[in-house]
């Protein structure tokens, strides 16, 4: 028996990315490196109207073009029975092909088989399509009129989707009327995409054995073939749903697009492989959007700033189908998350939702459903009662924070919050950007008319759907799982129910259970997205991978423990009560010269197992007790030209508190992504209509997306306050960044011209929005 | 039409259409798929690839038979053998992906900004990268991933 030199620490250690590799030497995986002997190409035709009769269409002009194969329409589809597809959500359908109608800009009206990418497009081009123009609406307040009613499919003759309700209301009410201060504002959080650089795309295709063999750009491949077999009727053992590398998804990749369907059909009809990528500009005006919020804040307090009351009601513009990939019971997601990391006495929370004649969706674009919207409402509504009530913005927030000793936390919109040290974070936060010398600095410079700005968010996210008895996703539970199969000679695979998009998972997922049974991680090998070899989970989005898969692993790893318990007992000639696990392997409890390494336990598992079942491995379904809190301070420090409105982020400081961290590297490599992200909704990403529904952000010239250029170079720091109720106490991290920078920008950026008397201004707060702000300000002020 | 192509020192012989994009040609009829195409209006640098030894250019804005007779460089081309080059590396050790679908781009224009700058600052390299987009890593990491690379070139050429 050998006696490890060293301990094998794996969680906590920055370990380089297995999966990079491939990636550096262009062997990475993606959809679009598929082909498949006598492969077709499917190109669609898109609706060029946003709301509009549909007369007629003539495809002969199409079947002319050389290679083109065959033309569907959605009358095609209708006969088959396939004429609609139930959303994610589960209250609405959408159209794949349009039916007499179309609803939005760009949709899809038919589909276009042809032998090459170019012929497919040609064959496109060619379909001519007689439109009738139908009056447009192309904002929620309209729509909220009934006017004109967008969906006479649906058995409610309104536009109005839901209207969804949380917490106290005449409590709140009550509560905000007799405040001694009280604030309102309305934010609009802008339509955003989460425009993954790689879009979108699948290849469908049946084998020998009339199974259908489907590759597609999904970050819930499970959930997909579940899906396709109760909209197809295709049985479920019939259909293989494959998700290879994905280049990125945040949250763009959840649901099912037409075109995937119309790739299955034509495979079926054809009888040949059928290829379907969307192009950039498909992308950005018919797959799943975010946000859309505009947001009334309402926050009551006394006199010396202790917060009384927080109601908030929200219009939601969802587009032209309700493709929300939204648990079922949560139409507005996790918006209740809106009473943010304060102790609210009462609250109440609203959200009417609309149909307008834009692209569908309502996604979670890196956020834990409507987690965005809601932390972004809070930390504006903090910042502007601080302004209102002459506190230093930080001192509000202190004054306000569910102190540490308050945990397990009830809000009053219903979540218990598990953990958290919020005045520990922000200290970090402020001690690290040198608050108080920024103050003078920026009281020195406020003198000299100079315009300087400090925002701060202490944002708190929720996370890592289910709990099962919560959360679903078209009625299938948000549990997740793990199989993991060690091999004799150490080596192992670990497989999960989700799928990575670039987090990481091979690495993570390996450190997971090389900690937990002291193995090599170098060895251990993680396989996700194939739906006949990964056991059943709801997949990667809401930063639920490393909540609940992560779970599952530890979980599963220490079944394996259990089992390897009873070997290592036989091998160390001991009773199994008296072997115990320490320092990364078995020894006689008592007796470190007498101890067995897993490696060596794992080859005895299958040549000298005594009267123990042969192998070692383990499946674990897991289902959360709890969601994860994870939590930051953030702190943004821009300077603004007075003359020009353009803005200048001089630094930024983001202390997350994630619980455990597993890969310091991998989380940090995270945090500086979602920053990102945030830094690009605070000041350019839009998805912008105009008042006709013209789609006007169709490509990367129009919608824009940060270069290495104009993003800021990002600070960090953690504290670690662990999830009591994680088996590792880890609480997701991904998103936290993207959810609670935004409003560190705006509230910077709104201090910056607080002197002028600038109250707030709506993202994305581009160069000419901020210097009419100025300019109006100015001017107000003669 | 017919063209011929050395891509990462092989020949390529094919026929193709006259409005087929050096992107595809690479990907489809080179079967070299590490190159890839993330949008519709050379704005984000998925395809570059480095023409003649040190132009990076975007082979989606390209035709393929605007490369016949020329030299390309895809990500493929970049290791020598099993040795990775020092910018695969550098991109490896700074943790400078995530998905990994920018990153053949960002390799290949950062080997150009190499042959031209062998000791850019951050500020050159973030320019020389402004035609790239990555929607995972905000940049910084790249960024440690090519001042590694230009350090490791550097002293390469010091030592031979």
């Amino acid at each position: 028996m050998s006696i490890q030199a060293k301990p094998l620490h794996s969680v906590g250690v920055p370990m380089k990315r297995k999966e990079d590799p491939r990636f550096i030497q262009g062997k990475g995986h993606y959809v679009d490196d598929l082909s498949f002997p006598g492969m077709l190409y499917l190109s669609l035709v898109r609706s060029t109207y946003p709301h509009a009769e549909i007369r007629s269409i003539d495809i002969t002009e199409a079947l002319k073009v050389p290679g083109v194969k065959a033309v569907i329409t959605g009358k095609d589809l209708e006969a088959a029975g396939l004429g609609w597809l139930p959303t994610f959500h589960g209250f609405d359908k959408q159209m794949v092909l349009a039916i007499g109608k179309v609803l939005f800009q760009y949709q899809e009206v038919a589909a276009v088989f042809a032998e090459t990418r170019a012929a497919a497009v040609d064959g496109a081009e060619a379909v001519q399509v007689d439109y009738a123009p139908l009056p447009v609406v192309a904002d929620p307040f309209t729509s909220k009129a009934d006017k004109v009613l967008l969906r006479p499919d649906r058995e409610s003759k309104t536009n109005r989707i839901f209207h969804w309700e949380v917490g106290d209301k005449d409590g709140a009410a009550r509560a905000l009327a007799s405040s001694a201060r009280r604030i309102k504002q309305r934010v609009w959080f802008q339509r955003c995409h989460p425009a993954p650089l790689e879009p979108c795309g699948c290849v469908a295709y049946f084998d020998t054995m009339g199974r259908l063999q489907f590759h597609v750009t999904s970050q819930a491949p499970h959930v997909y073939r579940t899906a396709l077999a109760l909209v197809t009727g295709i049985a479920e053992d019939k259909i293989h749903v494959i998700s290879p590398d994905l280049g990125g998804g945040f949250g763009n990749k959840v649901p099912v697009y037409p075109g995937y369907v119309c790739a299955i059909v034509g495979a079926l009809k054809i009888g040949r492989p059928v290829k379907w990528i969307e192009t950039r500009t498909e992308n950005l005006t018919s797959t799943g959007f975010a946000r859309d919020y505009h947001m009334d804040v309402e926050i009551g307090a006394t006199a010396d700033g202790r917060v009384t009351a927080l109601r908030v009601a929200t219009t939601a513009d969802h587009g032209a189908f309700d493709a929300a990939a939204d648990p079922s019971r949560y139409p507005a997601g996790i918006f209740g998350i809106v009473t943010g990391s304060y102790d609210f006495p009462v609250a109440y929370a609203e959200v009417d939702a609309f149909f307008t004649n834009k692209a569908p969706g309502g996604i979670a674009y890196r956020c834990s459903f409507r987690v965005t919207e809601a932390s972004y409402a809070i930390e504006r509504g903090m910042d502007i009662l601080a302004d209102e009530l002459g506190i230093d913005a930080a001192e509000l927030r202190r004054k306000n924070f569910i102190r540490k000793d308050q945990f397990p936390y009830p809000s009053a919109l219903g979540f218990t919050y598990d953990s958290g040290d919020y005045h520990k974070t922000l200290d970090v936060a402020l001690e690290r950007i040198g608050y108080d010398a920024l103050l003078k600095e920026q009281a020195e410079k406020r003198a000299r008319g100079e315009l300087m700005g400090i925002g701060l968010s202490t944002f708190t996210e929720v996370v890592g759907a289910g709990p099962s008895k919560h959360f679903d996703i078209l009625g299938i539970r948000m549990f997740d799982s793990a199989e993991i199969r060690i091999h004799p000679t150490g080596a192992g695979i670990v497989r999960t129910g989700t799928k990575s998009q670039g987090q990481g998972h091979e690495t993570t997922w390996a450190q997971i259970v090389a900690e937990e049974l002291g193995l090599d991680a170098g060895a251990i090998m993680v396989e996700e997205g194939d739906t006949d070899t990964a056991p059943y989970g709801l997949g990667t989005y809401a930063s639920r991978s490393t909540p609940v898969a992560g779970a599952a692993i530890t979980m599963a790893a220490r079944r394996i423990r259990e089992k390897a318990r009873k070997i290592a007992a036989h091998l160390l000639e001991a009773g199994e009560a008296d072997v115990e696990w320490t320092d990364y392997r078995f020894q006689v409890k008592g007796v470190p010269a007498r101890s067995v390494t897993m490696k060596e336990v794992a080859f005895a598992a299958y040549t000298n197992m005594a009267q123990n079942e042969p192998g070692l491995e383990a499946t674990y379904y897991y289902d959360p007790p709890n969601m994860t809190y994870p939590n930051g301070a953030y702190v943004a420090v821009v300077d603004v030209d007075r003359e020009t409105g353009e803005v200048k982020v001089r630094r930024f400081v983001a202390v997350d508190d994630c619980g455990t961290v597993i890969n310091p590297m991998i989380v940090e490599g995270q945090i500086h992504g979602g920053l990102t992200e945030g830094f690009a909704m605070a000041f350019i990403q839009e998805i912008q209509y105009d008042a006709e529904g013209n789609n006007l952000s169709t490509n990367f010239t129009d919608y824009l997306v940060p270069t290495s250029l104009e993003t800021p170079h990002w600070e960090t720091a953690g504290t670690v306050t662990p999830s009591p109720h994680h088996p590792m106490g880890a609480k997701g991290v991904g998103e936290s960044p993207n959810v609670g920078s935004p409003a560190a920008f705006v509230n910077a950026v709104v201090d910056a011209l607080s002197p002028l008397g600038v109250r707030h201004i709506d993202m994305p707060m581009t160069r000419d929005k901020v210097w009419r702000a100025i300019r109006d300000a100015e001017s107000t002020k003669g | 039409m017919k063209v011929h192509v050395k891509v990462n020192g092989i020949s390529y012989e094919r026929e193709v259409e006259p409005r087929a994009l050096l992107a595809y040609f690479l990907r489809e009829d080179c079967g070299l798929t590490g190159t890839h195409v993330g949008c519709d209006t050379s704005s984000c640098g998925c395809c570059v690839v480095v023409m003649d030894g040190e132009r990076a250019v975007k082979s989606c804005s390209m035709f393929a038979v605007q490369a016949d007779g020329h030299e390309i460089l895809t990500v493929e081309g970049l290791a020598d053998g099993g040795r990775l080059h020092a910018l695969q590396q550098g991109f490896w050790d700074q943790h400078g992906l995530q998905c990994g679908y920018c990153t053949p781009g960002m390799l290949l224009t950062s080997y150009a900004l190499l042959r031209h700058n062998a000791t850019p600052s951050e500020a050159d390299i973030r320019e020389g990268l402004a035609g790239n987009l990555c929607r995972c890593t905000g940049y910084q990491n790249i960024v440690k991933a090519v001042q590694q690379a230009a350090g490791a070139l550097r002293e390469s050429v010091g030592a031979s």
